[in-house]
């Protein structure tokens, strides 16, 4: 084989290899200086953008869950308390397939279009590498199904927190409420700091009320992840600071007796401790669970709920409006003697209706026969008979002025600032209400119908219930409240006169003997409460009207449906000598204060009577100075 | 025909690098080497995760390639240009026999099990096709005749295809560019240069409909904007570039760059080192290695430059680009301004073959560099 290169011109090729040499060594220096100046671009100039992007890589912050307060009553009983429960969640970053990661959880475990409907939307709320739930409240048997198969599904924790719970079920429900997810609109008005790791919120009752107190502060812990978002070691961490757990002045032995008297009945019961205020009972029946709503209620049992003809979900003591009756009556006397438009000594005949001058059409006396009380009806017997005539007359003397505002004093009218959400002010009618609210004059009409706790005028249990309260103390301005202690931090409460009211003290007397003659006299609306009682228990019963009956009607309940009876009411307050607590309550379509609402009340004073230690309060040790029939 | 290998035993006259020149070893080279092999793993260490198996298994790879090195450097330059065809037909066989009994890994295939250790044939070709291209232009006319750019071109693809099948697009266009050097060194034709670079122009939208694979595509997509798929295949380049850029000037110090150590960072052993060392000693780092690159391959082009014979020129000057090439598109990989095609960073990036390979080529580029001077009677 000849080569080639024997012919070859040594130096010719030299000189092409060199000058191609020459050609490339400029290329690569331009090469060299693009790839250098890269490097010193990413290293110098944007040095700060990627070590921050590297810090914000490697450290997250994770917050640190406070546990929610506790919620006890006056005995130390945990009225709500947090339990562990475990969840399903999913961190998207660490699974490989979300879609198919969905599809194996939900051949094993039974999870719902909701679960995944509502699961996908908070996918998109979340941050990068957070834990999305996708089911809550994971039965044992599900945790050991999903914790077999963990192998294959990469991406999704069982993870445990602790979750509200009320032992008591529908007992509290509406006094302590219940916390639920955030929602939406929540969202954008809480803090989100103080709020990262925590999913639910106080949404009615003392858990809204005192969403501050309960919540508890949130601590932080820096933890560095690796990429997987391994947490590989924590940084520093703040711990947490638990929420106050809060004390009530509220005795659930108390509360199930109450509850339980309505026996199915619609209705509401407020008692309040005449010496500080504090609630030991508030009841609205019917009631529901709480529990259904913590991890979020189904929408059938929703439904359910909803559009319960009884309203379980409505707030009867706090929010529910109804017609004080005859209940007033006591106070209306006493602010007419107070203001001198009558005396003690000023009776009346009761014909069975009342005439205003001007005006065809007759006032009847509901409380009595036909033919009424007869002559010589003085205070004491129009409130323990409750004859309406007698307030008839007195209101018109008195005037809606002076019944109005001594009313409201007494905490009718305007919401009585009790420590839960909601409450709803009632109605104590005057003057300048009418004119605002209808656009009309008074008539001295309306001060009729006022002067029976009818008319315009509404009151919720909680004002009956403190109205009570006030009388019972002889004018003390009882201001009702649920919390007794925070963290074992008494609240506060200081109990004073009712500024300007200097009511003579045979006036109080007078009307403490009547209230107690209601339940004690032969003649009294509730002496059908008396019987075995070692104390003595001052009340009123009311009646208030659902429908309007005409003057010359007869109201007769078999002729009616039973969601038009009349409301049954009954205010109470024990023992008349040392009053201690003071009760008010409604029994919807009740009929009669007598029959259908004062033996529940007996039963809640009594149960309080009992339950209380021996030496607080001297009981029927001493006579009672009031005792002797009045007349 | 073989009074070359006598001429080789002759002293060169003179020279105070007498006993390396003795020993067929070029100082510059090796002290280079030397310095990028123990740079290499010390990167190495901090990269793997203080994993002690990999540096020494890196280890025995350098030793093996330093004694390969010595050992190639001993036989004359017209040895292996003689001999260079062999090799070649040797490795084409190799890359036939992965075709068929080949292991691999993530869906490519490209290792040999020998037993004792997996081999890389498409590793050699980065050698062998040089050589065998060099060897067979040097005894013709240059600039190469149409007929000779025609069968170089043919024993440049051959070997190309088959590696881009296994599928392998970054060691297919190492190869495919190291005997395209031979092509240009060797003075191509500027008619050449001109219509291979509308053929390429052509050649792209077809290349991208009927050769590249999804995976390829979307590394290239990818390139153009990462933070389309921060999650997916734009994590490393993210990532990668957050390692550089948080690096610095001085960087976070050895062992401690976060990017590496939490394993953000993909690869960070083999081809992704780089980024490791851009966190860990910053541009400093950066610009102390790109110093030794640059002697290193200043000294090969000064080889190439100064040699004896056409084979000898072409070789050298070859593997030195070729060396570049390596440096520069993992460099550009890395730092986000090249698709991410698997090229790892020479002596630095683990990997067995790639290192041997290397070695066998600084193993040439010694013997040429100490193939005596003399004066040969052409005609």
């Amino acid at each position: 084989m000849i080569h080639d290169a024997a012919f070859t011109d040594p130096a010719r090729e030299r000189r092409i290899f060199a000058g191609r040499l020459f050609v490339t060594a400029l290329v690569v220096a331009v090469m060299a200086v693009i790839i250098i100046a890269r490097y010193v671009d990413l290293q110098i100039n944007r040095h700060q953008n990627f070590a921050t992007h590297s810090d914000n890589n490697r450290v997250h912050v994770r917050p640190s869950v406070p546990s929610r307060g506790l919620i006890y009553d006056r005995n130390g009983e945990l009225l709500a308390d947090n339990r562990p429960t475990y969840n399903l969640t999913i961190v998207r970053e660490r699974s490989e397939s979300l879609d198919n990661l969905l599809a194996n959880v939900s051949e094993l475990i039974a999870i719902t279009d909701e679960d995944t409907k509502r699961f996908r939307k908070r996918l998109k709320r979340r941050k990068p590498f957070e834990q999305t739930p996708l089911k809550y409240n994971l039965t044992e048997e599900e945790r050991g199904i999903l914790a077999v198969n963990a192998f294959r599904l990469q991406g999704a924790e069982i993870t445990a927190r602790l979750t509200r719970f009320y032992p008591n079920r529908e007992l509290f429900a509406h006094v302590i409420g219940y916390v639920g997810r955030i929602n939406e609109r929540e969202s954008q008005s809480i803090d989100s700091i103080a709020y990262s790791g925590t999913d639910s919120i106080g949404k009615i009752g003392i858990e809204k009320y005192y969403e501050d107190q309960l919540l508890g502060t949130v601590g932080s812990e820096n933890v560095e992840t690796n990429a997987r978002g391994r947490v590989m070691r924590i940084l520093d961490s703040v711990d947490a600071t638990p929420g106050d757990s809060l004390t009530l002045h509220l005795d659930s032995r108390l509360q199930k007796v109450a509850y339980d008297a309505f026996a199915g009945e619609r209705g509401a019961l407020v008692a309040i401790d005449v010496k500080t205020g504090g609630i030991l009972s508030i009841v609205s029946a019917p009631s529901y669970d709480p529990n259904l709503f913590v991890s979020g209620i189904s929408q059938k049992n929703y439904n359910q709920l909803i559009n319960s003809p009884d309203r379980p979900m409505f707030d009867r003591a706090i929010r529910g409006q109804y017609p004080p009756g005859s209940t007033i009556k006591p106070l209306f006397g006493l602010i007419g003697l107070h203001n001198n438009s009558i005396t003690m000594d000023y009776t009346i005949n009761d014909p069975g209706y009342f005439f205003m001058e001007g005006i065809e059409r007759p006032w009847r006396d509901h409380n009595s026969k036909r033919g009424g009380h007869g002559k010589g009806v003085d205070l004491a017997e129009a409130i323990i008979e409750s004859c309406d005539v007698y307030f008839y007359k007195m209101s018109v003397k008195t005037g809606i002025d002076m019944l109005s505002n001594y009313s409201k004093v007494f905490g009718l009218g305007d919401i009585t600032g009790i420590d839960l959400p909601g409450e709803r002010p009632g109605i104590m009618p005057s003057r300048d209400w009418k004119q605002q609210a209808r656009q009309e004059a008074w008539f001295n009409g309306d001060t009729i119908n006022v002067s029976i706790g009818q008319g315009f005028m509404l009151a919720t249990p909680l004002q009956l219930a403190v109205m009570s309260a006030r009388i019972a103390s002889r004018g003390k301005m009882i201001k009702p409240v649920l919390v007794q202690s925070i963290n074992a931090a008494p609240v506060e409460t200081e109990i004073t006169d009712i500024p300007d009211l200097e009511v003579d003290s045979q006036y109080w007397d007078y009307v403490h003997r009547a209230m107690r003659d209601v339940v004690h006299s032969p003649k009294g609306t509730a002496k059908g409460i008396s019987k075995g009682l070692d104390y003595e228990i001052a009340g009123k019963t009311g009646t208030a009207q659902v429908i309007s009956i005409d003057a010359e009607e007869e109201y007769d309940s078999s002729k009616i449906e039973k969601n038009k009876w009349d409301h049954a009411l009954f205010v109470a307050f024990a023992p008349v000598d040392d009053p201690q607590i003071a009760v008010g309550l409604i029994v919807e379509n009740g009929e009669h204060g007598s029959s259908a609402a004062a033996p529940i009340a007996r039963q809640v004073i009594e149960t309080y009577m009992k339950s209380r230690p021996p030496g607080d309060g001297q009981l029927m040790a001493a006579e009672s100075p009031l005792q002797g029939e009045l007349r | 025909m073989y009074r070359d290998d006598f001429v080789r035993r002759i002293q060169s006259p003179g020279g105070d690098r007498r006993s390396a020149r003795s020993m067929h070893l070029d100082i510059t080279l090796l002290l280079t080497l030397v310095a990028l092999c123990m740079g290499g793993l010390f990167v190495l260490y901090s990269a793997s995760g203080q994993n002690l198996y990999f540096v020494k298994r890196q280890a025995v790879f350098m030793l093996f390639g330093f004694v390969a090195m010595i050992a190639v450097a001993q036989f004359p330059v017209r040895f292996w240009e003689r001999w260079a065809i062999v090799f070649y037909i040797i490795g084409l066989l190799s890359l036939l026999a992965v075709m068929f009994f080949g292991v691999g890994a993530k869906g490519a295939q490209r290792w040999l099990d020998l037993g004792v250790t997996r081999f890389q044939p498409s590793e050699l070709m980065k050698v062998a096709v040089p050589m065998t291209i060099s060897a067979f232009l040097g005894k013709r006319f240059i600039p190469p005749s149409f007929q000779h750019v025609f069968i170089s071109l043919s024993l440049i693809l051959l070997p190309v295809l088959l590696i881009m099948n296994q599928p392998d697009l970054g060691t297919a266009i190492l190869v495919f560019t190291s005997g395209f050097f031979v092509l240009f060194l060797a003075g191509l034709g500027k008619r050449y240069l001109l219509s291979a670079f509308l053929l390429l122009m052509a050649a792209i939208p077809s290349f991208w409909i009927f050769v590249m694979r999804d995976y390829q595509k979307q590394r290239v997509l990818t390139l153009l904007s990462p933070e389309d798929d921060k999650l997916g295949a734009g994590w490393n380049i993210i990532q990668s570039t957050t390692a550089i850029g948080s690096g610095g000037l001085a960087g976070k110090g050895w062992m401690q760059g976060t990017q590496s150590q939490l394993n953000f960072l993909p690869e960070s052993h083999t081809d992704f080192i780089i980024a490791v060392l851009a966190e860990e000693f910053g541009l400093i780092g950066i610009l102390s290695l790109c110093a030794v690159y640059f002697v290193f391959i200043g000294r090969c082009l000064f080889i190439a430059l100064n040699s004896q014979s056409q084979f000898g020129r072409l070789v050298a000057g070859s593997l030195g680009l070729t060396f570049f090439i390596y440096v520069f598109v993992n460099m550009s990989m890395v730092s986000g301004i090249l698709p991410v095609v698997g090229v790892p960073l020479p002596l630095i990036s683990y990997g067995g073959t790639s290192v041997v390979a290397l070695f066998l080529g600084f193993g040439i580029l010694m013997a040429i560099s100490t193939e005596p001077k003399r004066i040969r009677m052409e005609l």
